[in-house]
């Protein structure tokens, strides 16, 4: 029983600590006072002065726009290279995957800033394109080592059979195949998804002429002075993590029942 | 075999993406450097020999130091509550979990900047203190290396409670049961068997940690107000302030190095899929 | 579901498409899109909606926070910025490395409205590459509720009573140059000798700062978090008009003098629009919205007349009489300023 209890409290103390700093950042965010840490009355009025900040709503969209896009194209890119490694002799595997490691196990630093040598070298224009480029390159690995388990797992004869029974190559893959790898598939689309949107290193040494994402432009507003636009933001952005979860508990449970 | 060619569009991409990035940065770790930064295709091997200097030494010593103190926090702070978790009932686990896992999906610079607030002098931690009398003065809890630590341990607490998880969630539960019948105490049911078992997945959280914490800069920057200054404030700094991007290739170079020295030692305790992250 | 998905790429993709697309040429024959790179808190937001309105241009703002920075961004190249606002000794570096583009003062009929004392300074000698902004000089913001006294010696900052409580500019030439005025140096030095006592100096005084920043020490000053910070004038009276507790003096041992200035970088592909903009903002009106916003001293004689007296009458945004007697304008140091980007390393780092 007490041990129950201490662990209980344990877990208690540990989750607080995760989520007393973001339970804050909400209750400031309509704390009138810009400046003093007291409180000193609600207001809404930081929500609406976000709103008005229109390098935050672009920042904003070039988030998800480049979290999507690129976890999208690392999916594609990384399905299709899951299967052609899974099939190469162990030789070729090997190169392939230690090429693969590599961004996983490069820090994020390293990735950025040789991302920057490589596209001033190559003179492109940092941007939007560089910064989603950036982003492919270290998804994609994440979605191939999600992919290649599945792989592994599944009956090779099941391919052959739809092919014996005259299915195209390509009806194989997407009525056989695909089905049977699509949760290592989501859930490399996913990670590919969350890694970009949380990235901050990679976005900020690719980014040029006034191209932000939410990490360069929190980075910014950090160095520019504490404004409390930010914690607004990060309510916002909380719950919509939050409600999204509860949606997502809410279909896992519909779909046991 | 035929699906050969489908490897194709990756291999380019791994080519000019990862490797060839890493190929020109290695190249100008080598090459001089003009007085206002421009690069010079020269060899040298001055800016490695700058890095011997002890000042930089210091740097990298204080860097692995700070990295392998929030490594070792995240790990007694999460080995127990992965196992925690993992005793929990199937439906609880998922839940608690995703709880986990749910500050993740808040985005890192905003998770760090909350920090700063909770922190300041005028803060609600040091509000809370004096309003009660415990303190008179705010304590200065910002802008030293507790707070850069603190704030490596709130960051990637979850990289280490994640992979431990897993392997413990998949332990066979029978292991522990017939050793408790062949009268181990639960001590020596952890010892021997729990965590043994579960060695995969410590490596794999010891290296997801240690990674970030040893080449961030932000957390340092912000937390730390520019006081500490870590292998990636360093190379930061000479490519977006100092103009020498020789030497932070140099220093970029070594980190590397570091990290792929600590993974070899680090693959012999892990077995080939063990402790993965999925 | 599976539409609903293919739907949201397609349109994904379609507004990335355009999103990084490039802009056009408008209705007055102008390219619509202009970078301006500033430092943080320097300009009057409306004065940018202001143009964008009447020219039909669309302003893409960012904020860099030391020149260093700036010039970095700038020599690395894959950018497009339009405008940048350097300080004098960048103006020369960057002149001296080919980064800026010679202006067109025909384009600059406004450039009448700037005083003469600020036309022709050595950095840029005749005027050719840029027009100035504002002016100040550098100096000590204070908490009187905090500090006793007055202070007027760049040495408080290295007062042991104010231990975690100073903050510093993490700036190289800014902080390594006063310190070099408290030593009694040029802070144009090339004298090794005193580039190394300034740096133990600054390594002694390091368990003394409690954060080096930029921008964001307004904060801390504000809200009465640190006693005292190196701060630039314009910045120190935007502070005293949010706390009155707060005084700004310019330490007796001498301080910098500097200038920023308006300028178009090479990476511009369209200076034309650029050079619309910089004549914009020399309109009096508009440069003394500007001055009123940040509070800094304008460059532009007739703006002054539309600010409040009592800005303009303050001598410490305004010094009076010879400007150069009271304070020392930076210097591009060539190859030198290699030594003063090692021992700053060094400090921070010690």
């Amino acid at each position: 029983m007490v041990k129950k209890l201490i662990k209980r409290g344990y877990a208690l103390l540990v989750y607080l600590f995760l989520y007393l700093p973001i339970f804050l950042l909400i209750l400031y965010s309509f704390n009138d006072s810009k400046y003093r840490g007291s409180w000193s009355g609600f207001t809404l009025r930081w929500y609406k002065e976000l709103f008005k900040d229109r390098t935050i709503v672009a920042a904003l969209y070039n988030t998800f726009a480049i979290a999507i896009l690129s976890a999208l194209i690392a999916t594609i890119i990384g399905t299709i290279s899951a299967i052609a490694i899974h099939k190469m002799s162990p030789r070729w595997k090997m190169t392939f995957m230690n090429v693969t490691y590599l961004p996983v196990m490069n820090p994020d630093i390293v990735i950025g800033i040789s991302l920057l040598a490589l596209f001033v070298a190559l003179k492109m224009h940092l941007g939007f394109f560089t910064i989603l480029l950036g982003h492919i390159t270290f998804n994609t690995p994440y979605v191939i080592l999600a992919v290649l388990p599945k792989l592994k797992h599944l009956n090779p004869y099941l391919e052959e059979a739809a092919l014996d029974l005259g299915a195209t190559p390509m009806q194989a893959f997407f009525k056989v195949v695909l089905p049977e790898i699509m949760p290592g598939v989501v859930t490399g689309g996913l990670l590919a998804f969350t890694l970009s949107l949380d990235d901050f290193m990679v976005s900020f040494f690719t980014t040029g002429s006034g191209v932000n994402t939410l990490s360069i432009k929190v980075y910014s507003m950090t160095k520019l002075g504490v404004s409390p636009k930010i914690n607004a933001l990060s309510t916002l952005l909380f719950i919509g993590v939050l409600s999204l979860f509860v949606l997502l508990q809410s279909r896992e449970k519909n779909i046991k029942e | 075999m035929k699906k050969k060619w489908l490897s194709i569009p990756y291999a380019l991409w791994a080519l000019i993406f990862s490797i060839a990035p890493l190929v020109i940065i290695a190249v100008y770790s080598f090459c001089s450097r003009s007085p206002y930064g421009k690069i010079i295709y020269k060899f040298t091997f001055e800016h490695y020999r700058k890095f011997m200097e002890p000042i930089y030494l210091n740097v990298l010593w204080r860097s692995l130091l700070l990295a392998m103190i929030s490594t070792v926090v995240c790990l007694l702070v999460g080995y127990p509550m992965a196992m925690i978790i993992s005793k929990a009932s199937l439906k609880k686990r998922n839940i608690l979990m995703m709880l986990f896992v749910l500050p993740l999906w808040t985005n890192f610079l905003l998770r760090t900047y909350a920090w700063m607030v909770l922190l300041r002098d005028q803060g609600p931690i040091n509000q809370l203190l004096l309003s009660l009398g415990i303190i008179d003065e705010p304590l200065k809890l910002l802008y030293n290396t507790g707070a850069v630590t603190l704030g490596m341990v709130y960051n990637f607490i979850p990289f280490m409670v994640l992979p431990v998880y897993s392997v413990l969630a998949k332990m066979d539960e029978c292991l522990i049961e017939a050793a408790k019948d062949l009268g181990a105490t639960s001590t020596q049911v952890f010892l021997k068997i729990t965590l043994p078992l579960s060695m995969p997945g410590v490596v794999s959280g010891i290296i997801m940690v240690f990674m970030p914490a040893v080449s961030t800069f932000v957390i340092s920057d912000l937390l730390g107000g520019g006081q500490t200054i870590l292998l990636g404030n360093l190379i930061q700094n000479q490519f977006l302030v100092a103009r020498n991007w020789q030497f932070g290739s140099a220093i970029s170079m070594i980190m590397m190095v570091l990290i792929v020295i600590a993974m070899t030692i680090s693959s012999k305790y892990k077995s080939e899929d063990g402790g993965g992250l999925w | 579901m599976k539409r609903i998905v293919l739907l949201m790429v397609v349109c994904m993709l379609m507004v990335g498409v355009v999103g990084c697309g490039q802009g056009k040429t408008n209705e007055q024959g102008y390219y619509d899109k202009l970078n301006v790179y500033n430092w943080g808190d320097y300009i009057e937001p409306a004065v940018l909606e202001d143009f964008e309105k009447e020219y039909g241009i669309k302003i893409n703002y960012e904020n860099y926070a030391t020149n260093e920075e700036m010039f970095a961004k700038i020599q690395a190249g894959g950018t497009d910025y339009d405008v940048i606002f350097p300080s004098e000794y960048m103006i020369e570096a960057m002149m001296n490395e080919g980064l800026l583009q010679e202006l067109d003062f025909k384009n600059l009929p406004n450039y009448k409205n700037i005083g003469d004392q600020f036309k022709n300074i050595a950095y840029d000698p005749d005027n050719k590459y840029s027009v100035p902004y504002f002016w100040g000089t550098m100096g000590i913001v204070y908490n009187t509720k905090k500090v006793d006294g007055k202070i007027d010696s760049w040495d408080a900052l290295w007062d042991e009573k104010y231990k975690g409580d100073i903050v510093m500019i993490d700036s190289v030439r800014d902080t390594v140059g006063i310190t070099l005025k408290k030593l009694g140096y040029s802070l144009n030095t090339r004298n090794m000798d005193e580039l190394e006592k300034a740096k133990e100096a600054l390594i002694k005084q390091k368990p003394l700062v409690k954060a080096y920043e930029v921008d964001a020490y307004k904060d801390m000053m504000i809200s009465g978090e640190a006693a005292m910070s190196l701060a630039w004038s314009g910045d120190a009276m935007l502070l005293i008009d949010e706390n009155p507790d707060l005084a700004y003096t310019i330490p007796k041992e001498g301080t910098n003098l500097w200038f920023d200035a308006i300028a178009v970088p090479t990476t511009s592909k369209h200076k034309k629009e650029a050079e619309l903009f910089i004549n914009y903002m020399m309109r009096p009106e508009v440069a003394a919205k500007c001055a009123a916003y940040v509070k800094y001293a304008t460059a532009n004689t007739e703006a002054m007349n539309l600010l409040p007296r009592e800005d303009v009458e303050n001598e410490l945004a305004y010094p009076k009489g010879d400007l150069f007697e009271k304070g020392e304008v930076f210097i591009d140091l060539g190859e030198f300023t290699t030594e003063y980007d090692r021992i700053w390393t060094e400090i921070k780092v010690h």
